[in-house]
């Protein structure tokens, strides 16, 4: 029996390592490490296009050469930097986001781009980005290639709520909703919705408003059902709440499964909201540059970022994606507005966020605390353990002194 | 006769206590020193003294712990009890029944819950089939403190009725001819030879109760905190470290002593409690 | 007072399963949600096998449960021996106690505290990214290892010392006691050190939180970054086959535990 076991147990071990040693050998090939956003991608799961393996194709039909792409997620700009400046890996190709790549930057862990391996990078139009067409995390263009871009809005049920109250923060505010609404459960997030209703800088420089802006988010906490993340796909689509605050492409996927849903960009006097760009840099540390620039090059390529495009439902600052009349129907299909949510937001006022100084990340981590650990619970809980803890206080008490007085007794008796 | 110890025998336990030494000492080293420490490694007291911002995460932590083991407690000891009592054949398959939520990941059954009880839910849309008002759960104290009993519950069961089924039928026998009712052998016998059943129940239950922070994220929607989120969130970002290991410390310490409170109180009892 | 007692049992038993009930009657829901089922599917079911993220969590899973499994009995073992052959008391009391912390302590202590042992080796020796693969597994082992020694220790107590006695009168070395003799003995102890090692490992979800990195997931985490996220309908999928095999893996002990049992009697009747 005891043999059995140990060989059951070795052989197990030894089918669980085989595939680490059996990685080592092949043929010669050349991996590229993309470090990429999770859900960011055509992976061809639903009859979609697999644009890493058309790549790979693409470039042994062209350069004669195998490539195989080693693509891996992260869930925040954070991750990814930790990953890649903690230097394990090689990564060839991330794409963060807009604060992130000036921080990159900051810290030399960008490779400027040759932009004659990057042909296709002149159909990006910045102007539907930035009023000025210049992104201000890499004025120069020099090291990013933006690959979608997205606004906060707010998503929030018809069947709930009034479309009178819709198209300015103060939805999030409105307490004939209360109970109903969501919040940013992370604190850059929650104070830039603070920070956007009283018509602040969500980068602001003033200490005096972000603690207004606490004081905002303390008023809204009462009227908070959840502060959460990514749960508000599961709580909008089930109609568990009714307002909240989200990107704009992530609303189509809530949509799909809900068509009680809509969204709505806060347009309230001197309201601005916050636009994100996520751009492909190659990192200093990449051994394949070069490949890494044609890959980039590759995903511009109508096609493929037509396909990336329907797949993550984000804007593409592509002309030959958001100009394409297929795109631009195929979209319509998934939301009648769609297109008009994803560009049309000229009347908006965008803001990026810019990467803060230590001293006010730490503020904010310190307001963040103070909105947290504030408890909106009644007193009857302490109540009810007073009376618990009391009470099983007296019976051990009572036992004891029954025990004891009982052991007496007998003592006395046995004398 | 007294044996040479062969060397085998002399170094067994060495790997082991090397093992120990490093990864369970060492830890509660760093988790001292980061405590009494800032951010630049110089000595400090601040971390500790902050702490009584948090006093009333630390009261509000133990009085939903307190409140979800006393029902864990009141549900979960008639459930040992019946269980015991059961066929043995029956024992088994009720067994089985019990232990196997807790094999099934704590994450999952309580993101279940979550969806069972949520504004949009399974239970608040049959509420409004049947005409009644939805009724909102989640978010409230309430959701969290269901959410700890229905996670815990085996874990106060097990050891409850491995005491009772240990229990020699004869006391209870020997009750019942000295005139005992089945309700007097219940409270006179069978409860205080449990304790020790009982209160390791109790501990089982209280300590990850207090030191959650999944069950209060998802039921409680994140309005209010435990001890156990507010650890999590000091962890997620390196400055912070040093006030989230004075926090795991203070409840590290309050846990330890209240179990060896615990022990303490179920050494005394037992056998002759039922003199 | 029996109906009384039955009915009590049936409900809490419907409580405690209501929402695993839940999560396997949708894992087969058509469409993508928890509060109206559509239609019968095996949709996610596929899903899950396609999803390369999942698959690998899996194996991680495994791998980790397996070595930390098998690296906790070995070192638990040996820690018996020596416990049980240790003179002085004080030693092993100390042993004991601190042996026995992770199981005390709560989950989210030990685990911030040993994420602050590996950040402050890292800083130490100016590595940035220490947490992974190799952190988990120290972590699993120095928390299934007190389960291990509970498992094993009553074993080597239990042993009839004078069959040691007899083996080194018979000529054996004591290391050649140790193995023949002692060491079968203690098997059936061992090997309930290994599985409960084994599943602690599997469900563990608080203290990999801390020590693991994203790019070393296994199942709990892979829950969790599911749960925080968008919730891919797979993973109801994934639960179910988990409560399936627990079941099947239940059942098949228990049943075999009772044939044996069966065999056992009929063996003493037959005397």
């Amino acid at each position: 029996m005891k043999r059995v076991i140990v060989c059951f147990l070795s052989l197990a071990l030894l089918a669980l390592l085989l595939p680490i040693f059996a990685s080592c050998g092949g043929k010669e090939e050349i991996t590229l490490y993309v470090y990429n956003w999770g859900e960011y991608i055509s992976d061809g799961s639903e009859g979609s296009l697999d644009s890493n393996a058309e790549f790979e194709k693409w470039y042994e039909q062209t350069y004669g050469v195998r490539v195989k792409v080693n693509y891996s997620t992260y869930s925040s700009n954070e991750d990814m930097y930790a990953k890649l400046s903690g230097g394990a890996t090689k990564y060839d190709v991330v794409v963060p986001s807009d604060y992130m790549i000036a921080r990159l930057i900051d810290e030399g862990l960008l490779r400027p781009l040759n932009y004659e391996n990057i042909p296709l990078a002149n159909e990006i139009e910045y102007s539907v980005m930035f009023a000025d067409g210049i992104p201000s995390y890499d004025p120069e263009k020099a090291y990013s290639v933006p690959y979608t871009y997205g606004t906060v809005g707010i998503i929030y049920n018809t069947t709930m709520v009034d479309s009178a109250d819709v198209d300015t923060w103060d939805l999030l505010w409105n307490e004939k909703y209360a109970g109903n609404i969501l919040q940013f459960n992370n604190s850059r997030d929650a104070f830039m919705t603070a920070l956007c209703k009283l018509g602040y800088s969500i980068n602001t420089e003033s200490e005096a408003e972000w603690r207004e802006a606490l004081a905002e988010l303390m008023a809204q906490k009462p009227l908070v059902q959840s502060y959460v993340m990514d749960e508000i796909f599961n709580k909008m689509k089930s109609g568990s709440a009714a307002i909240a605050p989200y990107y704009a492409g992530d609303f189509f996927t809530m949509y799909a499964d809900n068509s009680d849903l809509a969204f709505s960009y806060p347009r309230g006097e001197g309201e601005r909201t916050n636009v994100f760009v996520d751009a492909m840099c190659v990192p200093a540390c990449s051994e394949n540059a070069l490949v890494a620039e044609r890959y980039i090059n590759f995903m511009l390529t109508k096609e493929i970022a037509i396909a990336n495009a329907e797949y993550m439902c984000y804007a593409s600052p592509n002309r030959q994606v958001f100009l394409d009349a297929d795109y631009q129907a195929t979209m319509q299909e998934i939301h009648p507005d769609a297109m008009k949510i994803l560009y049309g937001t000229d009347d908006v006022s965008l803001e990026l966020y810019e990467n803060l100084p230590e001293d006010k990340l730490m503020l904010i981590n310190d307001l963040w605390e103070e909105l947290k650990i504030e408890s909106p619970i009644n007193a009857s809980i302490f109540v009810i353990a007073g009376v618990i803890l009391g009470g099983s206080l007296g019976l051990g008490i009572f036992f004891a002194v029954r025990s004891r007085r009982r052991k007496k007794m007998l003592v006395g008796l046995w004398d | 006769m007294k044996q040479k110890r062969s060397l085998l025998e002399k170094a067994a336990a060495v790997p082991h206590m090397v093992w120990v030494a490093l990864f369970i000492l060492g830890p509660l080293v760093f988790v001292l020193y980061f405590a009494f420490t800032d951010t630049r490694g110089k000595f400090t007291f601040t971390n500790i003294e902050l702490l009584s911002s948090y006093s009333h995460i630390f009261l509000l932590s133990i009085c939903f712990a307190l409140v979800a083991t006393a029902i864990c407690l009141l549900l979960g000891y008639p459930l040992a009890f019946v269980m015991a009592r059961a066929k043995p054949s029956r024992q088994k398959l009720l067994m089985i029944m019990l232990m196997l939520p807790m094999w099934i990941s704590l994450l999952i059954r309580t993101y279940s819950l979550m969806t069972l009880l949520d504004n949009g839910g399974l239970v608040n849309s049959l509420l409004v089939k049947m005409g009644f008002s939805p009724v909102t759960m989640i978010g409230t104290g309430g959701a969290v403190i269901l959410g700890m009993v229905y996670d815990f519950l085996p874990y106060m069961v097990l050891p409850i009725y491995t005491s009772i089924t240990k229990l020699d039928r004869k006391y209870m026998e020997a009750a019942a001819d000295l005139g005992c009712n089945s309700i007097q052998t219940l409270f006179r016998v069978t409860l205080p030879l449990t304790v020790p059943g009982i209160v390791s129940g109790i501990t089982m239950v209280f300590v990850p109760s207090i030191s959650t922070f999944y069950i209060s994220q998802k039921l409680g929607g994140g309005n209010f905190d435990l001890i156990g989120d507010t650890i999590e969130r000091q962890f997620k970002y390196p400055s912070t470290y040093h006030v989230g290991a004075a926090i795991s410390l203070v409840m590290m310490i309050l846990i330890l002593i209240s179990i060896a409170v615990m022990n303490r109180f179920s050494d005394g009892d037992g056998e002759e409690m039922i003199v | 007072m029996k109906a009384l007692s039955r009915s009590y049992l049936w409900i809490i038993f419907a409580l405690l399963y209501a929402p695993i009930l839940l999560l396997v009657v949708f894992s087969f829901n058509e469409g993508g949600s928890l509060s109206s089922f559509t239609g019968f599917s095996f949709r996610w079911y596929g899903e899950f096998f396609r999803d390369q993220v999942a698959l690998q969590a899996l194996k991680n899973s495994l791998f980790l449960a397996l070595a930390s499994s098998l690296l906790a009995t070995a070192i638990g073992t040996f820690a018996a021996l020596g416990l049980d052959r240790m003179r002085n008391r004080y030693v092993k009391g100390a042993v004991n106690s601190v042996t026995n912390i992770p199981m005390m302590n709560p989950d989210i202590v030990t685990g911030v505290s040993m994420m602050l042992l590996f950040v402050a080796v890292a800083g130490v020796f100016g590595l940035s990214d220490i947490l992974g693969k190799w952190t988990m597994l120290i972590a699993h082992t120095t928390f299934s290892l007190p389960y291990v020694i509970l498992s094993v220790l009553p074993r080597f107590k239990q042993f009839d010392k004078t069959l040691r006695e007899a083996a080194l009168d018979l000529g054996c070395t004591p290391a050649q006691s140790f193995f023949k003799v002692e060491l079968p003995a203690i098997v059936p102890g061992v090997f309930s050190g290994l599985v409960m090692a084994f599943t602690l490992s599997l469900d563990d979800f608080v203290i990999s939180h801390f020590v693991s990195s994203p790019d070393f997931q296994t199942l709990p985490l892979y829950i969790y970054n599911q749960t925080a996220h968008e919730v891919k309908y797979s993973m109801y999928a994934l639960c179910t086959l988990i409560i399936v095999t627990i079941l099947a893996l239940l059942l098949i002990v228990n049943f075999a535990g009772s044939i044996g049992d069966r065999r056992n009697r009929r063996r003493e009747a037959s005397k």
